[in-house]
């Protein structure tokens, strides 16, 4: 698997000669949100607002208003929690194309509970208007602030940083509220995002090998919701459905999949691993493996559904690929 | 029991190996929040001794898994403030806002008898309670912190409560510089004031960096002296290496008003070679080739 660099420095770098309107914004994490070169190449579309980010949002909605296209880089955390009035009443309510880049989410940063965004899709998707991609690879990287810049509105980005998988073919894009298909099956359905994605693809290989016949797609957009490639595979899946998120399992991808299926009257079972409450600082990998949130996980919860015990240990899962942050 | 009034020397001496230890992690892991220890460091050790009224620490002596998420039924967990000694009415209380300064505080803890000396042998360890972003549980905190500008109102929540209980403690808070740009911080002097808050105390560790840079270069913020009183909290600027200058300026009148205590230091003090990166010293990595230089500093310190 290919490990790409600063993927999305490339990308907003490659956005702005595109779009002489396109201006980022910054609350002091600007050098930890690969736009250190863009502030250099840039610097007078580089606003620094200061550690302020109340101020910011609603200064980025000033700039949408007056025909700037304006990004927000932060850590994911720091786009919706302290600052969800704004988010909503400056920018969300008059549906501005205002895009919060949002880095390190779930638990990918080393700063402790108070850097984990661990229910931002949750709150996210209760905002009307807001769209919400959550990237899982450097290919989604690659395509999704083009996706962000043609939406009609804001966007929240759950923004992937620094040494990034290239799990999918550079050159097939990712298509709006659309789901990557990655195997199809008929026994289990497997929907992952984020960072899941990849553990989702070791246990899938895994289970194919064991005779599980498994529809394993990953998920980008998560708002809107309504693909109805994963209804249909829903609607054939025998035993039922598993998804797998870098969020609590309530209010993310799960509980957006258990919307989906009441809504289409898919009575089947539904396994959603995903945080169960706040965690705690340590790195990621350690994280993964404490809260359950990992390739292991999957194959239990498909074993439950089937019924079956696939006897598949650790060692029988490809070597875990190690990326994790000294720096917050 | 009267309280132990430490020399000059001994308070340098504190600071001295609040510095070392945290090169000491730098060499180790390959990059920490060095530039911190070095602005704060005579800062923290005068507050952990002649500034600070504390009782002496009632943490465990050594680091400990970390104890569980708070909730309804972890409630009694250890609480990283009885490090700071336990709660009295007439003890001084401490709150840590610029949560990326655990590192620091640990080690003050440590040079001043109130954990283990061998306690950073657990710092940012998967599974500890030394977490290099301190919350409730680790030591010398007594809240969530790594949010910035937050702790500040919760130091003057407690004061308030302080006040009004009677009690004749003071609520200390240290503040980086940079997290005097979030509104929050000036929402709550603009309280403190109003409630005629002198139990509140404000300690700015005031190095003129951030993340990105200077502060200047990101948003400017001075001048403080001139906000801080508009805002109607007493405040004083000193030099914060200068021991005997910072003590003192606790003692600046301030009735009926917060104090805000400003000490103004450099990023790269007692680490010489620090100084040619300045102001790009937030988290500082230690680079292969670099590390000889690095280790002879440490050997000599
Ligand atoms: C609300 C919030 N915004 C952003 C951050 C990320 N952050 C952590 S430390 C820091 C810089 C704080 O400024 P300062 O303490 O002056 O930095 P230093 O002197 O240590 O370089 C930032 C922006 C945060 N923890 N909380
Ligand atoms: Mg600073």
């Amino acid at each position: 698997m290919k490990i790409e660099v600063n993927t999305h420095e490339k990308n907003i770098l490659r956005l702005a000669e595109e779009h002489p309107e396109l201006v980022v914004l910054s609350a002091d994490l600007g050098t930890s949100c690969e736009v250190k070169k863009f502030r250099a190449m840039y610097p007078d579309r580089y606003f620094t607002m200061g550690i302020a980010e109340q101020n910011m949002t609603s200064w980025a909605a000033g700039l949408a208003r007056e025909g700037y296209r304006p990004f927000i880089h932060t850590f994911a955390v720091f786009e919706y929690r302290r600052v969800l009035d704004q988010v909503e009443m400056s920018v969300a309510y008059p549906n501005l194309p205002v895009v919060f880049v949002g880095f390190v989410p779930g638990i990918t940063t080393p700063g402790g509970v108070s850097h984990q965004s661990i229910n931002d899709v949750a709150v996210m998707r209760s905002v009307p208007n807001m769209a919400i991609f959550d990237v899982g690879d450097a290919t989604d990287i690659d395509y999704i602030l083009d996706m962000a810049y043609d939406y009609n509105g804001p966007v929240y980005i759950r923004q992937l940083r620094k040494e990034v998988p290239r799990l999918f073919p550079a050159d097939e894009p990712v298509i709006f509220n659309r789901a990557r298909v990655l195997s199809e099956g008929d026994d289990v359905v497997i929907l992952s995002s984020s960072i899941c994605t990849e553990e989702a693809m070791r246990a899938t290989a895994v289970l194919k090998e064991r005779g599980i016949s498994v529809s394993h797609m990953h998920v980008t957009t998560l708002k809107p919701f309504s693909d109805p490639t994963i209804v249909d595979a829903i609607a054939k899946a025998k035993y039922g459905v598993v998804t797998i998120e870098n969020h609590l399992d309530i209010g993310g991808l799960g509980s957006a999949t258990a919307d989906l299926m009441a809504e289409h009257g898919l009575g089947k079972r539904l396994i959603k691993i995903g945080l169960k409450g706040y965690a705690h600082g340590a790195s990621k990998m350690y994280l993964m493996e404490k809260y359950g949130i990992n390739a292991m996980n999957l194959v239990k919860a498909v074993e439950e559904l089937t019924g079956r015990d696939l006897n598949i240990g650790k060692d029988d899962l490809e070597e875990v690929r190690f990326v994790d942050f000294l720096e917050v | 029991m009267d309280k132990k009034i430490y020399s000059k020397e001994e308070i340098q001496a504190i600071a001295n190996s609040i510095r070392k230890q945290i090169l000491g992690i730098a060499l180790k892991s390959g990059g920490c929040y060095l530039a911190q220890a070095c602005s704060s460091a005579e800062i923290v050790a005068s507050l952990y001794t002649n500034v600070m009224n504390l009782g002496p620490s009632e943490g465990l002596w050594e680091p400990i898994p970390f104890p569980g998420v708070p909730g309804p039924d972890n409630m009694d967990y250890p609480k990283g403030m009885m490090y700071n000694g336990a709660p009295a009415p007439d003890k001084d209380r401490f709150f840590v806002s610029c949560c990326h300064y655990a590192s620091v505080i640990y080690c003050a803890l440590a040079a001043t008898g109130r954990i283990s000396p061998d306690c950073m042998d657990k710092f940012n360890v998967d599974g500890w309670n030394m977490e290099m972003i301190g919350a409730e549980h680790s030591p010398g905190f007594e809240n969530t912190a790594g949010s910035l500008g937050q702790t500040i109102s919760i130091a003057g929540g407690t004061a308030h409560a302080r006040k009004r209980r009677g009690d004749t403690g003071k609520c200390f808070v240290m503040l980086g510089d940079g997290e005097l740009q979030e509104g929050q911080t000036w929402e709550c002097i603009q309280a403190a004031s109003h409630y005629k808050l002198d139990n509140l105390i404000i300690v700015i560790d005031a190095n003129g960096q951030q993340v990105e840079g200077k502060i200047e270069d990101q948003m400017t913020e001075e001048p403080l002296i001139e906000r801080f009183k508009s805002f109607g909290a007493e405040c004083v600027s000193v030099d914060g290496h200068d021991i005997d200058a910072f003590c003192n300026a606790f003692k600046t009148p301030h009735k009926d008003k917060p104090l805000v205590v400003i000490g103004r230091t450099l990023g790269y003090t007692g680490i010489k070679p620090l100084e040619k990166r300045w102001p790009f010293l937030h988290f500082v990595r230690i680079s292969a080739d670099e590390r000889e230089e690095y280790q002879k500093i440490y050997d000599e310190m």
